[in-house]
């Protein structure tokens, strides 16, 4: 079956369930329909009928389930019309799109992630997909830095994996309230205190820009080689299948070479400003 | 049982000092352990000792009137609490509360400055771990000031 249909016209998708997450962000849950479940770190472009598209990265692992997971924060008025979805409501879909993480190559190592707010969206299905075949992976060590505990995704899923045996994840936050007891403080500094083989691991990171260069140059510090270290670009996108040239990032399209990338790959041009 | 020195020398920060640097060291160092909620340094006192974290987590805050008390960190095993020993007028720049209940070596300040003159070497090596972990932290405050997980970033 030929996927190219669902990657030119969006095609039309009921919400079944909406959940939210923080106060302007939404994890949508979407029928299928015909669109293929998508790898983790891929995304979707999301069209509110009439407003525009955006692209929204997959959420969850769940194809056996045969839904499609995206998690929304509200910026702009595309972004904001998808958030504010509900069950029901009926939206386009083209998709998915573009090259994931590493999956197999984390396979038998050590696997280092490291998320900055909705950051945590399209790194969710990695965890998901450790969980799934725990065996098959090393240690799952992730890294989340929240603004403040109150936006935080997925609060009650963070609780099972705090206490999960099967990967060590630790929060922090920019500015904590009376009630948080956890860390406060740049992930960074979490991250300097976790010990593992640099040779052994492979890093992923998704979030702001700043967030993850300092995250990669602390990562290739402790010695990790920089096609180890992935990281997942934002630009703004139109086709979403390298024809227009709106996501360019100098000679690379974020949406059909990535947008996961080796920090190796991009890593000069992620100080390039005029890109 | 082990010496002060040898266990000082397990903490991370002081891993790689020599042997004979550690036995001078540890002449200023002694366990110390704080309960929860108890203040381990005060904005404004006199920076007197400055911690390795063994056990336990401390929050470093800040109190502003109206505001009350906000967390600007949070420290844990492995790390060091307590930078303005080095610096004049030698005060201590936050609180520290501790989280839970804490087990440090604390070292006496004045005890080591003293130590420190005497043997520029053996500051010089001190230095060398002060330094990065105060320009870490610069580094780690400056982003945490950017916001760049608010609607704007
Ligand atoms: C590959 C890829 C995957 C993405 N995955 C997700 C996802 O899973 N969830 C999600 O919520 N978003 C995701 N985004 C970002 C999302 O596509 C944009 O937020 C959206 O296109 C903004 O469109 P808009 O019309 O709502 O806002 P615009 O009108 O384009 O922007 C409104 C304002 O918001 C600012 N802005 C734009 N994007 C962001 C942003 N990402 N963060 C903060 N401020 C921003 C703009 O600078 C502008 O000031 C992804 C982007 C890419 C390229």
């Amino acid at each position: 079956m030929s996927a190219l249909p669902t990657r030119l016209a969006p095609v039309p998708l009921r919400v079944l369930a909406t959940t939210p997450e923080t106060a302007d962000s939404t994890t949508l849950v979407l029928e299928s329909g015909a669109i293929q479940p998508g790898a983790p770190g891929q995304f979707n472009m999301l069209y509110p009928f009439g407003l525009g598209e955006a692209a929204i990265s997959i959420s969850a692992d769940d194809a056996a389930a045969r839904r499609l997971v995206h998690t929304v924060r509200g910026v702009g008025p595309v972004s904001a019309a998808i958030a504010a979805l509900r069950p029901g409501d009926v939206l386009g879909v083209r998709g998915p799109f573009g090259v994931g993480w590493p999956m197999r190559q984390a396979r038998g190592r050590t696997i280092v992630l490291v998320a900055g707010g909705i950051g945590l969206a399209p790194l969710r299905p990695v965890i998901h997909a450790v969980l799934r075949e725990r065996a098959a992976y090393g240690r799952l060590l992730v890294f989340y830095g929240a603004r403040t505990p109150r936006e935080r995704l997925f609060v009650p899923e963070l609780a099972g994996w705090e206490a999960s045996a099967d990967l060590e994840f630790v929060t922090t936050v920019d500015s904590g309230d009376a009630n948080w007891g956890g860390h406060v403080g740049f992930v960074t500094a979490l991250l300097a205190q976790a010990r593992f083989d640099p040779a052994r691991t492979i890093a992923m990171t998704c979030g702001p820009e700043i967030m993850m260069r300092a995250v990669a140059n602390h990562l290739r510090e402790r010695g990790m080689a920089a096609e180890d270290i992935h990281v997942s670009m934002e630009r703004n996108m139109k086709c979403a299948a390298g024809l227009c040239g709106h996501c360019q990032f100098g000679p690379l399209f974020i949406c059909k070479d990535g947008p996961v990338f080796p920090y190796g790959r991009i890593a000069e041009l992620m100080t390039v400003r005029e890109i | 049982m082990k010496t002060m020195a040898g266990l000082i020398r397990e903490h991370p920060f002081l891993a790689d000092l020599t042997e004979a640097e550690c036995e001078v060291v540890a002449g200023c160092a002694k366990n110390a352990v704080f309960e929860p909620g108890t203040y381990i340094l005060r904005e404004g006192q006199p920076a007197n000792a400055f911690h390795l974290i063994r056990h336990g987590r401390v929050a470093v805050e800040i109190y502003a009137p109206r505001r009350g008390s906000h967390v600007l960190q949070t420290l844990g095993p492995g790390e060091i609490l307590g930078l303005s020993w080095i610096v004049p007028p030698y005060r201590s720049t936050s609180d520290a509360r501790a989280m839970e209940q804490v087990r440090t070596f604390s070292f006496d300040a004045v005890c080591l400055r003293e130590k420190c003159e005497k043997d520029p070497a053996l500051g010089y090596a001190l230095m060398k771990r002060f330094v990065p972990v105060l320009v870490q932290r610069m580094s780690a405050a400056r982003l945490q000031a950017l916001d760049m997980f608010g609607a704007q970033a």
